[in-house]
């Protein structure tokens, strides 16, 4: 298992150069350049301009510009922000960690509610709850998280006054205290719930199917024969088979969730990474931006890797090694 | 150790006119049709018919193991030990599945839960029936797996079925099955999907566990052979009925229904097995296509007559002990029957 990982681990690093090549080129490409972030705009003089270019490496050939980018990279100076004026790595750490509250918030609700609907929808199949879980769940499917994010601000904060209209808590609380974190909770749940409402709908409905499908294998009908009760060959024959799946969808939840929370934080003023990311687009705030590329492309290779790897741990029959 | 005792004189197995059905089409069509048996203690009762005449639908009738929702016992009884079963709900049939009563699979390579240990797959059913420590199962389990033949028993217990060859797990289903010491082991067709020779070794180890633990099986085969080496009495089904059934001696000496006549030629021989019975011509008639009147073997029988599509013949005693259903002889047909 852990050479497993080690391989997998090596292997990313090529993925990871061409993906920079590919980032870096963008970056290139798109219009403008971040210089207009880091100089004094009141001084125009074509002089001073040409001196902060070249020393700023603006002037270098474009290989030594990217070689220069990348062992910065890689030895966690991501650069300066343009826009906020602070490093990068200063920038997205306190991001990250509020999307990672809202990532971890998301995936603990969509899997609650999965199991919860999934199984009863299985066990229950072709009932009248099935077929009302069935239709929450094509709900979730069809509405689009920014419909149904606007609706929910709409009727829970502006019109209920249950929910906060965004942010990630209320200014003013002292960190580590009860309050910060009910508050935080508080703030996360809404956007949470919007954002695993697609992966919670097509969990809950493959975690029906997969338990309709395993009741009629014969391993259940074994179990019946030596005597085994109802609730037992479904909460766990059944339930076991049809968790390995599932359990492996939480590496792809990471990539889910980190291309989600661009929009449902947009929606929500929430302050993580996505609202980050797309103030930079707007402000072409470079640096930020292809750290976070890079980032998030990380997020994939290694969201791709969890799958892989809860897969041998929760399959006996897979063997990593 | 089953709380049964030898009190009841009777039979252990009793089915009366047993009628299984599947609705296709929103109708019902019968799939076991009137089927009449007992089994007696200690006794190895066979079944023999080709595919699809109903074998799997009867046991797992007696089992109350039919799909949910589809099979549906439409009439009939089941007596186990005295005490009728044929309504007992699944909470009731829980008490005694896997206790007095166990079945074994065709297919052992999907019978066994992929995700759970062999150990845990076997203690399951001693869970299921005594209050006993997890320690105390899993000891049992280690010498149940030894008594069914598995030498590496402490090491399979921690294992998972992918680990296990065909035979392995047919092993390990019959040690679940003997478990609790069941009075009757339904076993169907436990060696279809196996290798020849491993076939020959889990029938012996059958009659093993049989003769030590005195239980009574009913084993659904395919093949005349095993039954003729196994079995006290046999069962031979045709289309959902029983048409033939007789001590296993006085069937091979003295077959009187022409489908068992074919099936007797029809078993290879100089030594040769085969494990489907391929050369009856024609095939069993499907549910929604049974004649309703007459034999429902006619159109493929060698010596039919034309009165065998009118009159449909009944299970007659043509001497003692063996039944037949077949308007050949006198004691099938209805009306002499009526009027004796
Ligand atoms: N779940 C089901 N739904 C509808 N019809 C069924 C179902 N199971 C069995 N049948 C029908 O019942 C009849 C008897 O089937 P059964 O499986 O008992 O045959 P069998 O004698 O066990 O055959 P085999 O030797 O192939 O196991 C067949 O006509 C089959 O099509
Ligand atoms: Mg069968």
């Amino acid at each position: 298992m852990l050479k497993y990982t080690l391989r997998r681990l090596l292997g990313m690093i090529p993925m990871l150069l061409l993906i920079s090549i590919v980032v870096f080129s963008l970056a290139m490409f798109m219009p403008g350049d971040p210089l207009g972030g880091e100089i004094d705009p009141t001084n125009s003089d074509p002089e001073y301009i040409e001196e902060m270019r070249e020393k700023l490496g603006y002037n270098d050939p474009i290989h030594v510009q990217y070689w220069t980018w990348v062992t910065n990279f890689v030895q966690g100076d991501f650069g300066k922000s343009t826009q906020y004026k602070v490093q990068v790595s200063e920038l997205v750490k306190s991001r990250m960690l509020n999307t990672l509250f809202l990532g971890i918030s998301s995936i603990v609700i969509t899997y609650i509610f999965a199991f919860a609907m999934g199984m009863t929808a299985g066990r229950k199949a072709y009932s009248k709850l099935d077929h009302f879980i069935g239709g929450l769940n094509y709900f979730g499917l069809a509405v689009p998280n920014y419909i149904a994010g606007v609706v929910i601000i709409y009727f829970f904060s502006f019109k209920l006054g249950w929910i906060p209209f965004g942010g990630s808590h209320e200014i003013g609380l002292q960190p580590g205290t009860l309050e910060y974190w009910i508050s935080r909770f508080h703030h996360v749940l809404a956007p949470a719930i919007v954002l695993g409402a697609l992966s919670t709908a097509s969990y809950t409905q493959f975690l029906r199917n997969d338990i309709i499908e395993s009741s009629r294998k014969d391993f259940v009908r074994t179990a019946r024969a030596k005597g085994t009760s109802e609730s037992k060959i479904y909460n766990s024959h059944i339930l076991r088979n049809s968790v390995i799946p599932l359990i492996t969808f939480l590496g792809f939840d990471i990539v889910t969730i980190v291309n989600g929370a661009v929009i449902t934080e947009a929606i929500f003023t929430y302050p993580g990474i996505g609202t980050l990311f797309l103030n930079s687009v707007n402000n072409r705030d470079y640096s930020v931006l292809m750290t976070l590329t890079m980032f998030f492309s990380l997020l994939v290779l290694i969201g791709n890797l969890v799958a892989d790897l809860l897969y041998g741990i929760v399959d006996p029959r897979i063997r990593i090694d | 150790m089953s709380e049964h005792t030898k009190e009841n004189k009777g039979p252990l197995l009793e089915v009366k006119n047993l009628e299984t059905a599947f609705p296709i089409d929103g109708e019902y069509y019968n799939a076991v049709d009137d089927v009449s048996f007992t089994v007696d203690r200690g006794k190895i009762v066979g079944v023999v018919g080709e595919s699809g005449c109903g074998k799997s639908v009867m046991s797992l009738s007696i089992m109350h193991l039919l799909p949910k929702g589809i099979g549906k016992i439409k009439g009939g009884q089941i007596l186990l030990d005295g005490k009728d079963i044929t309504n007992y709900n699944d909470k009731e049939m829980n008490k005694i599945r896997g206790k007095d009563i166990s079945m074994i699979f065709q297919e052992p390579m999907t019978a066994l839960n992929p995700v759970f240990t062999i150990g845990f797959q076997l203690e399951e059913v001693l869970f299921n029936h005594f209050k006993i420590s997890k320690k105390e199962a899993r000891q049992k389990s280690i010498s149940l797996l030894r008594s069914v033949g598995i030498s590496r028993s402490e090491d399979v217990v921690e294992e998972y079925p992918h680990q296990l060859s065909g035979g392995m797990r047919q092993r390990v289903m019959i040690a679940m099955a003997i478990a609790c010491q069941p009075q009757l082991l339904i076993a169907d067709e436990p060696t279809t999907a196996l290798d020849v020779t491993v076939q020959a070794q889990i029938l012996d180890l059958l009659k093993e566990v049989q003769s030590i633990n005195d239980m009574a099986i009913v084993l659904i085969t395919h093949d005349l052979g095993v039954v003729a080496e196994m079995c006290d009495d046999v069962i031979v089904m045709y289309a959902g009925e029983i048409v033939e059934k007789t001590s296993v001696e006085e069937l091979f000496e003295n077959p009187k229904h022409p489908y068992t006549e074919k099936l007797i030629d029809s078993i290879p021989k100089m030594g040769v097995k085969q494990d489907r019975l391929g050369s009856i011509p024609g095939i069993v008639p499907s549910l929604k296509n049974m004649p309703r009147v007459g034999c429902k073997f006619a159109d493929r029988c060698p010596r039919a007559m034309p009165e065998c599509t009118t009159i449909t013949p009944l299970l007659g005693e043509v001497k003692d002990g063996h039944e037949v259903s077949c308007i050949l002889y006198d004691e099938s047909r209805p009306k002499e029957r009526a009027n004796a």
